[in-house]
């Protein structure tokens, strides 16, 4: 029982991490241009 | 198909709430690609002179429909099948707006190819613009769902990545331009196809994740409120029975308030910081003001959504409305001091609220209404947008334009603007300050007999 609980918090923390990564590294990416484009401003 | 139906995605037990904002996310980054659309414009106007425009391309005004129908039948989208989103569950919703989002890209794809814009009108504008009001509906009430401890900032991080899709598509499509056009061809066609397949994918793996949490279900330690709150209902309200209620029509005029002021300025912040500091903001300074507001618009849809958790949705909406009035009112004052400083920062708070007026409304619907329709009354108050997108512009332009052949300095040309836009915010603090609890008749389970089942 303990087994089981123990695999599924590590298989969702392993999902969780897979679907921030997703959308998170896209609009980190996303985000990082956009200041370096906002940069200009103070240039 | 039943793979799409709300029955077979109810989450087993042991499954992280967590996941449901990147599904959301999935869908918002995608389809927030609409704020972008406008790095096409330029390279759509020298399809066939490919250096220059030739007499046969299209001109800019023919191109700014696009973007404009797309924005028309997101709101008439999410107002006509809002009810259909919310009966048929997340995941149907989101594998149709993947659909018709990226069917939009083939379809403004084939356009392209044969010339003809009115494939793209269809394509990008309708198609594309019904992707667009489904996908930005599909995930709300789920996530309302999911969150009742912290809805505001629950619905805050999707609609933020409304906000963030503009970011990735941005840069994304002026270099998938770059690497398909030649000394004979622009690249716009292949763009849109590459687009195309992966918003579909990325859209596909929200509808994979998305899930609905089981009758009944709760947030670990989370205790519903056992004293009802005034303005935090308990019951349902019908999405058209919300219709209504003056409730509705009230937070209808505060968004589309609030979004007016922000949409007008928008859409002219380039110039407007040029001709207010002249030969103090270049244009590629305006380029980064331009940014920078971005950036504020959608950090300001997580802060200040999250913020209503805390400060309530109302009290939310009085700080866009109160401190709105008095930065509206303070620009004028930061061009005649010549501080740029000054109105970087006040712009940066106004688009912070402007973005925040955006993801605050539906946990404001939530708290009004409650959240069995809450998607769908959503949909319905996106009209708003619609709205607002009309009036904003088109104020700003027109009152410009009148100062300027009215022989006002360009600099100077503005002030009007910014105290019209003050203005509209105290009516806005009207609206907000009026809208009270809904009454008790418009609740589903004291409707009489006709009315759906809950």
């Amino acid at each position: 029982m303990a087994n089981r609980e123990q695999e599924s918090a590590s298989s969702n923390a392993l999902k969780l991490i897979l679907a921030w990564g997703f959308v998170g590294i896209p609009l980190a990416w996303g985000v990082i241009q956009t200041c370096l484009n906002a940069l200009k401003l103070f240039q | 198909m039943s793979i799409l139906s709300k029955d077979r995605i109810i989450a087993p037990p042991g499954y992280s709430r967590w996941l449901i904002p990147p599904a959301a996310l999935c869908v918002h980054l995608c389809i927030g690609q609409a704020y972008a659309f406008s790095v096409f414009n330029l390279p759509m106007t020298k399809l066939i002179g490919i250096t220059d425009s030739a007499p046969e391309d299209w001109k800019l005004t023919e191109l700014g429909w696009i973007f404009s129908l797309a924005i028309f039948f997101l709101g008439a989208s999410a107002a006509l099948l809002g009810r259909w989103v919310e009966e048929g569950g997340p995941r149907r919703a989101m594998f149709t707006a993947a659909l018709c989002w990226s069917g939009g890209f083939v379809l403004s794809a084939i356009g392209v190819y044969v010339h003809n814009i009115w494939l793209i009108y269809i394509g990008y504008g309708v198609v594309g613009g019904f992707g667009l009001g489904i996908g930005y509906i599909s995930p709300v009430s789920t996530l309302i769902k999911w969150f009742p401890d912290r809805p505001g900032m629950a619905t805050g991080m999707a609609i933020m990545g409304f906000g963030g899709g503009a970011f990735i598509a941005s840069p994304l499509s002026v270099w998938l331009m770059s690497r398909f056009s030649s000394a004979t061809h622009v690249g716009v066609a292949e763009t849109f196809l590459v687009l195309a397949a992966l918003y579909f994918c990325f859209m596909m793996a929200g509808a994979a994740i998305v899930r609905v949490p089981a009758p009944g279900w709760k947030p670990a330690g989370y205790v519903a409120p056992t004293q009802p709150k005034k303005l935090i209902t308990t019951q349902n309200v019908y999405v058209y029975e919300a219709l209504r209620t003056p409730q509705f029509w009230l937070i209808w005029w505060v968004l589309c308030l609030n979004v007016t002021a922000g949409i007008g300025v928008l859409g002219q912040a380039s110039a407007m910081s040029q001709e207010m500091f002249p030969g103090q903001v270049t244009p590629i300074a305006a380029a980064g003001f331009v940014g920078l507001m971005s950036l504020f618009n959608m950090g300001g849809r997580f802060f200040w959504a999250s913020m209503s958790d805390y400060l309530g949705r109302k009290n939310t909406y009085f700080v866009f409305f109160a401190l709105g009035t008095a930065l509206y009112a303070l620009v004028p004052y930061t061009g005649a001091v010549g501080s740029v400083t000054l109105f970087v920062l006040a712009y940066a708070v106004i688009f912070s609220m402007y973005g925040g007026g955006f993801s605050t409304v539906p946990a404001y619907l939530k708290d009004m209404f409650g959240t069995r329709y809450v998607g769908a009354i959503h949909g319905l108050l996106l009209t708003a947008w619609s709205a607002a997108g009309i009036f904003g512009p088109t104020l700003v332009n027109y009152i410009r334009e009148y100062n300027v052949t009215h022989g006002v300095a360009k600099a100077q040309a503005y002030n009007v603007t910014m105290d019209v836009m003050a203005v509209l915010l105290v009516v806005g603090f009207i609206c907000n300050y009026f809208v009270a609890a809904v009454h008790e008749r418009h609740h589903m389970a004291l409707r009489p007999a006709g009315a759906p089942a809950e």
